[in-house]
């Protein structure tokens, strides 16, 4: 499946030679297993296997919750409050699923992260970009709906706040609202399909993971130095990689234990933290929270959703251009969808031919800024919309376009480069060569 | 629900509408230092079980906990009445059973009865859906530091009874609490911008409890202090009644998972000692 020169598989046996000439799956299996990984991989390249967990994390606590769970207004609150008292271990699967949300998001995120500042988005890995961004947008779609099930008031609102931004597309907003929700507001029918699409999704998320991790295997991986991995000769090739099997599949499972010593004492010390305790009082449509919150991974987007106001210029003019159409809540909607859609065009938008961020002087800067930013509009989307917060959600969300339709395109242009290894084995010795004594 | 209650109150005390529920002075919630804070932290059956006498002969009268099974006053981890406790304070309460279209007496596999008062919101999950107001800016600091949740909040709510500000006209009825937010100010205890000028707010709830409300039967004294703390930790525990579960099944989590991080480590060191110390070539 690489294009790094390696061994295939060979069947030995009768019985896998009789397998593998009608279907070469062990074949597939050993070929993805074995793929040579460039050995200077750091850190930050593990949160693949950690998402990969997730998924499988949440599906399965998924299934089992969704044994015990009733879809319906009347019955949804009281079903989960079955789940945490009556039903054998139900409170430590329903925390879980809850919480692995959590862990879902913070493990994207760093992994979204990586891949922004080494460059892993630039040619010839674009696909595995745009792959990877349509399983976000599905994750936080997945993830909205399933917020909606336990149908809390946070729940209840949470859909009308959501769903309501597709009420607000010019002319046929209302219709599409109507025909999302099932009905002209969030009720049953909203709850029924949510509960269905909620349970679709994953696999539909399972398909493109498997889709995004052929992808990659197909250019090989990025590694921290940007450089490609030799590969003229399989012996050339040995020299910057070693199999993913055994080395990193230990390595990354190692990181994952550790990562689950914290998620354990999460879920067992402190399971309701990053919730709200909104979410557990049952829906009442007559009774509006004070402050609508979403979970903390949608405040970014909802930061920049809210950041647009009908007194920001660019707004006013917008709508004077468009003659209203686009008024200052459709204007954040295409905001908020737009974010993610400058960070799905990065492979276009970055003009530098260095891949790593590690060898770009200017570019470090501006990431890491991006980065603080992103905790800023984080932070800024949980505040009320007063006072200050509007101005820094703006400024934030400025930024945020700034970094991908100005700064990116520019950098390239302006920017010098420093020197990068000729190749990965070179970045390695520099690590762990001769000069480092064994003794550890 | 409180939020119900806030208009209720609001409405009894003809007050003009508009910004009842925005309204809100910051609620004073003091810390308690509970029994079943923190990762070791156990619920104290004996305090649960003065907390069930305070909410059987105060709270009940008007508040029900619609989602708390009767049979779950047995379980261990709770407050572990003996099964013969169970079933005589299960007959206490009647309620409706559709099979006989009649009313009956309640057994362990019923639930407790719901709210006898329209406005007095079912407080099964009442410590779980107060347990926001932790801050500084909602970081959650407080709690995470302090272990502060929902029954400092019922503690708080229960101890926050006090005679109406100097603001209030003379006249002005209803109960003023310094840990409720949700509830409705006389307008001369609002700034110029709206904002009220005291903690706390008005509340359609009567201080419930005043201190020797209950006999204890360990001999504790039943003061307003002691009879908050009892209910708090006992309606902590009808939200959350498998809290000690969890935590052993946490606790036995990061164990395992601690050891068999340090086997993955001593793993990982060896099998790539060859590759970065080219022990190999």
């Amino acid at each position: 499946m690489s294009g790094i020169p390696h061994d295939h598989y060979e069947p030995t046996s009768g019985g896998a030679k009789w397998l593998h000439s009608r279907l070469p799956i062990v074949g597939l299996l050993y070929d993805t297993l074995m793929i040579p990984t460039p050995k200077n991989l750091n850190w930050m390249w593990i949160w693949g296997i950690v998402l990969t967990f997730c998924l499988a994390l949440q599906i399965v606590t998924g299934i089992i919750l969704a044994m015990h769970y009733t879809p319906h207004v009347d019955l949804a609150f009281a079903s989960v409050e079955h789940i945490m008292r009556n039903v054998n271990g139900g409170h430590f699967i329903r925390y879980l699923h809850m919480n692995g949300a959590s862990l879902f998001f913070v493990a994207v995120y760093l992994h979204i992260f990586r891949g922004l500042y080494y460059g892993s988005y630039k040619a010839p890995r674009e696909v595995t970009w745009i792959i990877g961004m349509l399983i976000y947008v599905l994750m936080m779609g997945t993830a909205f709906m399933g917020y909606v099930l336990p149908w809390g008031q946070m729940s209840f609102w949470g859909a009308t706040v959501i769903t309501g931004l597709f009420g607000a597309i010019p002319f046929v907003g209302d219709a599409i609202q109507t025909w999302l929700l099932g009905g002209p507001a969030v009720d049953n029918a909203t709850l029924n399909r949510f509960f269905s699409l909620h349970y679709l999704l994953p696999f539909v998320i399972a398909a493109l993971v498997a889709l995004h991790i052929w992808a990659f295997h197909t250019t090989g991986n990025n590694n921290p130095t940007g450089v490609d991995v030799r590969r003229n000769s399989k012996a050339e090739a040995e020299k910057d990689t070693v199999p993913f099997w055994p080395y990193f599949v230990i390595k990354d499972l190692f990181a994952l234990a550790v990562i689950m010593v914290v998620f354990f004492a999460v879920v067992g010390f402190m399971p309701n933290y990053l919730g709200h305790p909104d979410n557990y009082i049952e829906a009442d449509a007559l009774v509006t929270p004070a402050h609508i919150v979403p979970e903390w991974y949608f405040l970014p987007f909802y930061a920049i959703l809210r950041a647009f106001t009908g007194d920001v210029w660019v707004v006013m003019f917008t709508s004077w251009i468009t003659g209203g159409i686009i008024d200052a809540k459709f204007f954040g909607v295409i905001a908020m969808f737009g974010a993610i859609i400058v960070m799905a065009l990065a492979p276009w938008l970055d003009t530098s031919s260095v891949r790593s961020g590690r060898y770009r002087p200017m570019f470090k800067w501006w990431f890491w800024l991006f980065a603080v930013n992103f905790v800023v509009l984080t932070w800024v989307g949980a505040m009320p919309a007063e006072g200050i917060y509007p101005y820094i959600a703006l400024i934030g969300s400025a930024y945020w376009f700034g970094y991908f339709l100005v700064i990116l395109p520019l950098l390239g242009v302006i920017e010098k480069p420093e020197a990068q290894p000729e190749t990965i084995e070179e970045d390695f010795e520099a690590h762990y060569g001769q000069a480092q004594t064994p003794a550890e | 629900m409180f939020k119900k209650t806030g208009i209720a109150a609001l409405a009894a005390l003809s007050i003009s509408a508009g910004g009842a529920l925005a309204a809100g002075g910051e609620g004073i919630i003091e810390d308690v230092a509970f029994s079943f804070e923190g990762p070791f932290g156990k619920f104290d059956e004996i305090q649960l079980q003065r907390g069930l006498k305070v909410y059987t002969q105060v709270c009940a009268a008007c508040h029900g906990m619609q989602y708390v099974p009767l049979r779950t006053l047995g379980d261990e981890g709770g407050p572990h009445l003996p099964e013969d406790q169970v079933f005589a304070f299960s007959q206490q309460f009647e309620i409706y059973d559709a099979d006989l279209d009649d009313f009956r007496a309640a057994t362990p596999t019923d639930h407790f009865p719901g709210s006898q008062l329209e406005t007095a919101p079912d407080l099964s999950l009442m410590a779980k859906k107060r347990a926001g107001f932790h801050g500084p800016y909602g970081t959650g600091l407080a709690q995470f530091f302090k272990g502060m949740g929902g029954a400092e909040y019922i503690y708080s709510l229960m101890v926050g009874y006090h005679d109406a500000p100097d603001c209030a006209p003379d006249d002005f009825d209803g109960a003023y609490n310094v840990a409720f937010t949700a509830g409705g100010y006389p307008e001369e205890c609002r700034d110029e911008q709206g904002h009220p000028t005291v903690p706390g707010s008005w509340i359609a709830m009567g201080q419930p409890l005043w201190g020797d409300d209950v006999e204890y039967d360990d001999g504790t004294e039943a003061t307003l202090e002691q009879q908050s703390e009892d209910v708090a930790a006992f309606l902590m525990w009808a939200a959350e009644p498998k809290m000690m579960a969890r935590k052993q099944a946490g606790l036995t989590g990061v164990i395992f998972l601690t050891v068999l991080s340090v086997l993955l480590y001593l793993t990982n060191k060896r099998l790539w000692a060859p590759v970065k110390h080219r022990k190999d070539s």
